[in-house]
């Protein structure tokens, strides 16, 4: 499945898409971001509820095909603009982060 | 390949904007053409590094030399120094301050991180001068 089809699947907002035709192979949670670092894959959709420019920091270096932001959590201005700049799908939720990663799960099997 | 050398200003006023140097290095390893999992390695050692600098020891310089069989981090501060070593590598231990830990830092695993990803680390520390941190990735062996 691709980010776009996730995104359109979960009617996901988008903050940033970098690359909509990219594979989602896996979903990971995380919001402590060394924890994260040490274990998220690539090209999986990684869900936390942080909003700072650190997110894109991380996700530029583990490479998730997207990054979610959940509980209706909006980035902000410098964690947008870093998105941007350095090719960091970023999309969001209203959704808890339970019930994303299990509809996550639903379409990705 | 020819040796390549690196150096990096760490900022340590601003915590939000770190990672910076990190997402350089990974530019010019994956310009080098390593492989992707010796990337990964080398840019959490750097990443977690580079974090600490910031959060614990205010800024710092960061040196990345790479040659044909492996790549060096060489982490220098002027921080306050790790008065326990051996309680700092504990997975989960954390003196991060409540700042630091509401952008998501201070779960007590960048040094286990580091240490993980890299074939050798050491760390050198003196209360009130500073911290140097040296890590080595070797491009033959396995992650430790
Ligand atoms: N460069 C440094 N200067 C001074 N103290 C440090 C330095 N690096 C680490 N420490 C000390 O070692 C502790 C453990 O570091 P570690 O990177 O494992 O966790 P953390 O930075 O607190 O949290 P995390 O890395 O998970 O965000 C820190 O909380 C701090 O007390
Ligand atoms: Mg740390």
């Amino acid at each position: 499945m691709t980010v776009k089809e996730l995104s359109d699947a979960l009617e996901l907002k988008v903050f940033y898409m970098e690359e909509e035709d990219r594979e989602v192979e896996g979903g990971y949670c995380g919001d402590l971001l060394s924890w994260v670092m040490g274990r998220c894959p690539e090209n999986v959709a990684w869900v936390t509820i942080m909003s700072n420019q650190n997110v894109a920091a991380v996700a530029v270096l583990c490479d998730p095909a997207c990054t979610i932001l959940s509980e209706g959590v909006t980035p902000d201005a410098e964690l947008l603009e870093r998105a941007e700049k350095q090719g960091v799908t970023l999309l969001g939720t209203d959704m808890d982060e339970y019930q994303l990663c299990w509809r996550i799960k639903e379409l990705l099997g | 390949m020819d040796t390549v050398k690196l150096v990096y200003e760490i900022d340590g006023d601003n915590f939000s904007a770190a990672g910076e140097a990190s997402t350089a290095v990974k530019r010019v390893l994956k310009k080098l053409k390593l492989p992707s999992a010796i990337v990964r390695r080398a840019v959490i050692c750097m990443y977690e590094g580079e974090i600490n600098m910031v959060i614990h020891a205010d800024g710092g310089r960061a040196y990345v030399d790479v040659d044909e069989e492996k790549i060096v981090i060489r982490l220098e501060d002027r921080g306050p120094g790790i008065p326990d070593i051996d309680k700092a590598m504990q997975e989960g231990w954390s003196t991060a301050s409540a700042e630091a830990r509401n952008s998501g830092f201070g779960a007590g695993m960048g040094l286990p991180n580091m240490k993980r990803n890299s074939n050798d680390m050491k760390i050198e520390t003196e209360l009130g001068v500073g911290t140097t941190v040296t890590m080595t990735i070797l491009f033959g062996g396995e992650a430790s």
